[in-house]
């Protein structure tokens, strides 16, 4: 680990004013200390904001609002958001592990870094790490690799579980920087690897994320996420997806649906929703609406079976949803 | 009275210090004024250094000495070789040229002041090479098989009657080829080394399955007396076999705190357990079976092929059980090697026999279907009656009885034989059942016991104890042979100045360090009858040897209760008694009998049928391994082997990528192994099994068979819940999805 500064400013102005000069914000640490260690990250400066006011848990009308230093297992918990969010709850239960949870802030979590092993092998090529290296992944072994949204210079998955949960459920972010606040779908904060797979988010320089606001539906409580994995716990989703549903008379009124694990950022997918509105709450509806998922998908030289596995697991997910009472 | 402590469940007797900390391992030991060294490892697969820029390095903050090959001490290397070494072949010589033989292998060390001076300088070092593509796919077809060389040691080809003829004619057949996977064995403690040189004397705590072997090896590396070095490792965090060879990082350690004149830690990253501490090599084997129409086994084939380093042909029992398992006139096995540049494997629980039993029982599973006999009867109609390949008796064999109680404790009546048979709602259901078994192997061991005069015990042997219990279990046999209360004794193991003892593994510790510690407290006995009745002051002066009874820490005349205690005997004496003991299995009757453990393995699992995911729902194991020292310590030992063959059939692949033979998942994220919600209601059971001829103690050992036959018991159990047989381990997900 390379030697750096840090400091604890007090007020969000302080905090920002720093991130503007060229500090990185740390609040759980757990992504960017994990890869200081390794030297795959490498700042000078840290801003640690776990002073600001940035916690908590609230409920404004039909909104539930999370703010960005909310720790995942302390979201996870609480009653408000089972109650009203259950997706978000059991989309972060389902990641990382208890001690991360307990450390982990929502803020940070939006912005963590991908999995791919030769993004943390300084030895391997990576256009992530190192711009203009290579990629060594598309040759190498992409077993877990996207199959949705990738280019020629990067193929990585975006990792996290409960943004798949978020982008779903059309959840925003609230941020703040140098020249004021402003607000935008989470969706939009994730940009596709195109040329510049080192870009990986459309904060300015200096911005800090406040919260997240997820607005109620009538899909909100009749929602499941769904991660499969080779193992119970600790890893991170083959395929993931996040299903929605609001039902009337048996009868499909409005659906959200997202996917984890195949797409380069958190994948909403919207011609599928389209496809199950009006349908009956039966699995052809979701076997025809999931076939739709996979058009457009490159599978690489190891990860195929994700072509089939996506609509699997986005049926399944539909039926959880569906049989929520 | 006799106090009978072997067959308690005593809790262990090191827990305490465990739980709170005090046990203190290897890289614990912190020496006043020690640097820390980083290893810096090869970047390619193949190649020569051309260049390391080591002048910036150097100057770097903290950095105290830079060794690569250019600047190393010209190291002995002396021949040296233990059971546990590679008969044939040369071990690795580290920082003695320009050569690299595989990715990951050492080409610097650092030596700083802190652990973070040295961390960020080895990052920072440039090495150039000149590097060539490795060849590290045993399935490229560049790759070749090699006969091993085996030394004499065992033959990689046996064989009686005509195999390959009686499977051909055979009314019934089965041809099928397995895979497995690579596995690192990840104990939680990483490999540490502290050297410290006093003079021309070492003293190195350092992680080891073997002590004395470690400091052989290290003797024999810097061409030393062995009595000038002392290996210390009191605790093990876990090894399953990595620690059973002395490795380079050991040498490194060594070399640098005697180029820099103090003393020196090294701790291997995660990482780097992934590179020089060898790994259960993949395997590839093909088993062909012969029956008649009513399931009598009339040919087996079985043909394996491990991989290995290209400087070192790294051999295990991959087809030994075949040859002894079942009974059938015409079996021909047969052992070949894949060399590949990579650093050379090494023995992971169950060794061999876990691999090749893989493939056994995943052929018979397989035969039974195409039978339509249960599987179960299938093995008793094949049971022998003698060792086959030996033409001996077996010296226990109760694989029968572990497969009548393991089906009633599992309730394997209530499986329907068909595949796709069972659900649980939408959820397909599958059980399946396997045979496990292991060598009862033992090896000369040496113990010392020192009776104190204020009535306890001391008990040393230079054993380990990376987790069975050996502590407790040895505490056991000495409180036991002595008529003591297990309070009394103070066993102590972890130190290559105690008497000698066979390596930690093969499951031979208890067999041969056990037998040992009870020869040693004997001889003690004999010690203090000896004193008790040349004295004639003593009460029991001049009574004959045969007269005498020890019991209760006391020694008496037959019949009489009060007699004089040991204690007293002792302060008499003025000093300590000491006495050693050593054993070794009687030649005449190893010559004579067969010896090995069995075991028979249940699993249930659950397979989601639209997103495959397989999870086990219970594993039941009944085992004969003769006497059981401790229930609670060998109930233990199963359920991690459970846990370890869950891992090999459904999660452990170290996966290389080809261009360079870089182990892409040398993580602990990425490299799968059973997490705690992964682990499901795991039981083991024992039969009752009296065995007289394996040794004194009548123990088989433990730890190895633990593991093996779980990973077919789990293969077999997601054939009959799918109807989709996976030949190739670990079996994951996009295996089973179009089942
Ligand atoms: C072994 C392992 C397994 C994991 N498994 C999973 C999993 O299964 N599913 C899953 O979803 N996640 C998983 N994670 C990721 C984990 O959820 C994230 O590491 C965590 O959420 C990051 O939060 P943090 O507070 O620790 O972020 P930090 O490490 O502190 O920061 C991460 C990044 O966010 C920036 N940042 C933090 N807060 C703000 C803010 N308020 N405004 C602007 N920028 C900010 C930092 O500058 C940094 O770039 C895993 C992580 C590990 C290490
Ligand atoms: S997939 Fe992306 S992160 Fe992985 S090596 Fe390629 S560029 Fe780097």
């Amino acid at each position: 680990m390379l030697p750096f500064t840090m400091e604890k400013p007090e007020s969000a102005e302080a905090a920002i004013a720093a991130a503007a000069g060229g500090a990185r914000y740390i609040a759980g640490g757990t992504t960017l200390v994990d890869l200081m260690r390794e030297e795959v990250e490498r700042p000078e400066r840290l801003v640690d904001i776990n002073a600001l006011p940035l916690g908590g848990i609230r409920v404004e009308g039909d909104d539930l609002v999370i703010g960005a230093l909310a720790r995942m297992s302390e979201v996870a918990a609480d009653r408000n958001v089972q109650r009203l969010q259950p997706l978000i709850a059991e989309s972060l239960i389902e990641g990382a592990s208890p001690q991360l949870r307990n450390m982990a802030s929502m803020g940070g979590n939006m912005l963590q870094r991908v999995r791919c092993p030769y993004f943390r092998m300084l030895d391997a090529g990576c256009n992530k790490r190192t711009p203009g290296s290579g990629c060594a992944a598309i040759d190498g072994l992409n077993a877990g690799h996207a199959i949705l949204g990738t280019s020629e210079h990067c193929v990585a998955t975006h990792p996290s579980d409960v943004a798949v949960a978020l982008v779903a459920l059309d959840a925003t972010m609230r941020v703040r920087g140098p020249e004021g606040e402003r607000s935008f779908p989470i969706e939009e904060l994730f940009r596709l690897p195109g040329d510049t797979p080192h870009l990986e988010h459309t904060l300015l320089p200096g911005e800090l994320i406040v919260e997240l606001r997820v607005p109620g539906g009538p899909y909100s409580r009749r929602a499941r996420y769904l991660k499969v994995r080779d193992r119970a716990s600790y890893e991170f989703a083959l395929v993931s997806a996040a299903a929605a549903l609001s039902v009337e008379g048996g009868v499909i009124r409005e659906a959200r649906l997202a996917v984890g694990g195949v797409g380069t950022r958190p994948w909403r997918l919207r011609d599928c929703e389209a496809a199950l509105v009006g349908k009956r709450l039966e699995r052809p509806a979701f076997e025809a609406a999931a076939h739709l998922a996979t058009q457009g998908a490159r599978p690489l030289q190891h990860n195929h079976f994700k072509v089939e596995l996506l609509p699997r697991t986005i049926v399944r997910a539909l039926e959880m949803a569906g049989e929520v009472a | 009275m006799t106090v009978s402590t072997i067959g308690n469940p005593m809790t262990r007797v090191d827990g305490r210090a465990k739980v709170t900390g005090r046990a203190r391992y290897a890289a614990d030991f912190n020496q006043p004024g020690q640097l820390y060294a980083v290893i810096v490892s090869a970047t390619v697969g193949l190649g020569r250094i051309t260049g390391i820029q080591a002048a910036e390095v150097e100057r770097m903050p903290g950095v105290v000495a830079l060794i690569t090959h250019r600047n190393a001490e010209k190291l002995a290397y002396l021949p040296h070789k233990a059971g546990i070494d590679p008969a044939t072949g040369e071990r690795l010589h580290v920082l003695q040229d320009d050569t690299v033989r595989f990715y990951g292998q050492p080409v610097a060390l650092v030596v700083a002041d802190t652990l973070d001076h040295a961390e960020r300088a080895a990052t920072a070092l440039r090495v150039t090479y000149e590097a060539r593509p490795p060849l590290v796919d045993p399935m490229d077809p560049k790759a070749e098989s090699i006969v091993p060389d085996t030394r004499g040691r065992v033959s990689p080809d046996r064989a009686r009657g005509d195999a390959d003829k009686a499977v051909a004619g055979a009314p019934v057949t089965l041809d099928a080829t397995y895979e497995m996977a690579r596995e690192n064995h990840n104990p939680m403690e990483p490999h540490a080394t502290i050297a410290a040189w006093s003079g021309d004397r070492l003293t190195l705590w350092s992680k080891s399955q073997y002590l004395v072997n470690e400091q052989a090896e290290i003797a024999a590396v810097f061409g030393m007396p062995v009595e000038n070095i002392e290996v210390i490792c009191p605790f093990i965090g876990g090894a399953f076999g990595t620690s059973l060879r002395t490795w380079p990082h050991v040498t490194l350690a060594a070399l640098a705190a005697r180029q820099v004149g103090k003393p020196v830690k090294l701790v291997l990253t995660r990482k780097q357990m992934f590179f020089t501490t060898g790994h259960r090599p993949r395997t590839l084997q093909r088993v062909a079976l012969g029956a008649t129409n009513d399931g009598k086994l009339t040919g087996v084939v079985h043909e394996g092929t491990g991989e290995t380093s290209r400087y070192e042909q790294f051999m295990e029992a991959l087809t030994a059980v075949t040859d002894y398992l079942y009974s059938c006139p015409n079996v021909r096995t047969q052992y070949r090697l894949t060399e590949l540049d990579t650093g050379t494997p090494n023995h992971m629980r169950g060794p061999g026999e876990a691999s090749g039993i893989f493939a056994l029982e995943s052929a018979m599973d397989e035969l039974s279907y195409k039978l339509g006999i249960d599987p179960i009867e299938l093995r008793r109609r094949n049971e022998p009656e003698k060792d086959e390949a030996e033409n001996k008796p077996f010296s226990s064999r109760s694989l029968m009885q572990c497969y009548a109680l393991g089906a009633e404790r599992f309730g394997w009546a209530r499986r329907t034989p068909e595949p796709r048979s069972m659900r649980d709602g939408r959820l397909l259901i599958g059980m399946g059942a396997a045979t496990a078994t292991y060598p009862a192997f033992h090896a000369p061991a040496n113990a010392r016991v020192r009776l104190l005069a204020d009535g306890t015990v001391e008990v040393e042997a230079a054993a380990s104890d990376m987790g069975p219990g050996t502590y407790t279990s040895m505490t056991q046999v000495a409180a036991e042979t002595l008529g003591l209360p297990p309070e009394r004794i103070r066993f102590r193991l972890g130190r290559s100045s105690y008497p000698q003892t066979p390596s930690h593994g093969g499951s031979w510790t208890m067999a041969s360090v056990g037998s040992a510690i009870q020869a040693a407290c004997i001889e003690a006995q004999a010690q203090v009858s000896r004193l008790a009745t040349a004295d004639s002051a003593s009460p029991l002066y001049n009574v004959a040897a045969g007269e005498l009874e020890w019991s209760d820490g006391r020694l008496r005349r037959r019949g009489e209760t009060t007699g004089i205690s040991y204690r007293e005997i002792v302060a008499k004496a003025g000093a300590p008694i000491e006495a050693d003991g050593s054993a070794q299995r009687d030649p005449e009757v190893a010559e004579r009998y067969s010896m090995h453990s069995f075991g028979a393995v249940f699993a249930e699992v659950a397979v989601d049928p639209d997103v495959g995911t397989i999870r086990v729902r219970r594993i039941v194991g009944a085992y004969g391994i003769g006497r059981v020292v401790n229930p609670l310590l060998a109930r233990s030992q199963c359920t991690g082997g459970m846990i370890g063959g869950m891992g090999m059939a459904l999660m452990e692949r170290t996966v290389l990528d080809s261009r360079d033979g870089r182990p892409v998942n040398a993580h602990m994220a990425d490299y799968l192994m059973p997490v705690n919600l992964d682990i499901p209601e795991l039981d083991a059971h024992f039969v009752d099994e009296v065995d007289p001829h394996v040794n004194a103690l009548g123990v088989k050992g433990l730890g190895e068979i633990a593991l093996v036959g779980t990973a077919p018991a789990i293969a077999n159990a997601v054939f009959h819940a799918t109807g989709t047989r996976v030949r190739s381990l670990p079996i994951h997900i996009e295996d089973v999805l179009t089942a």
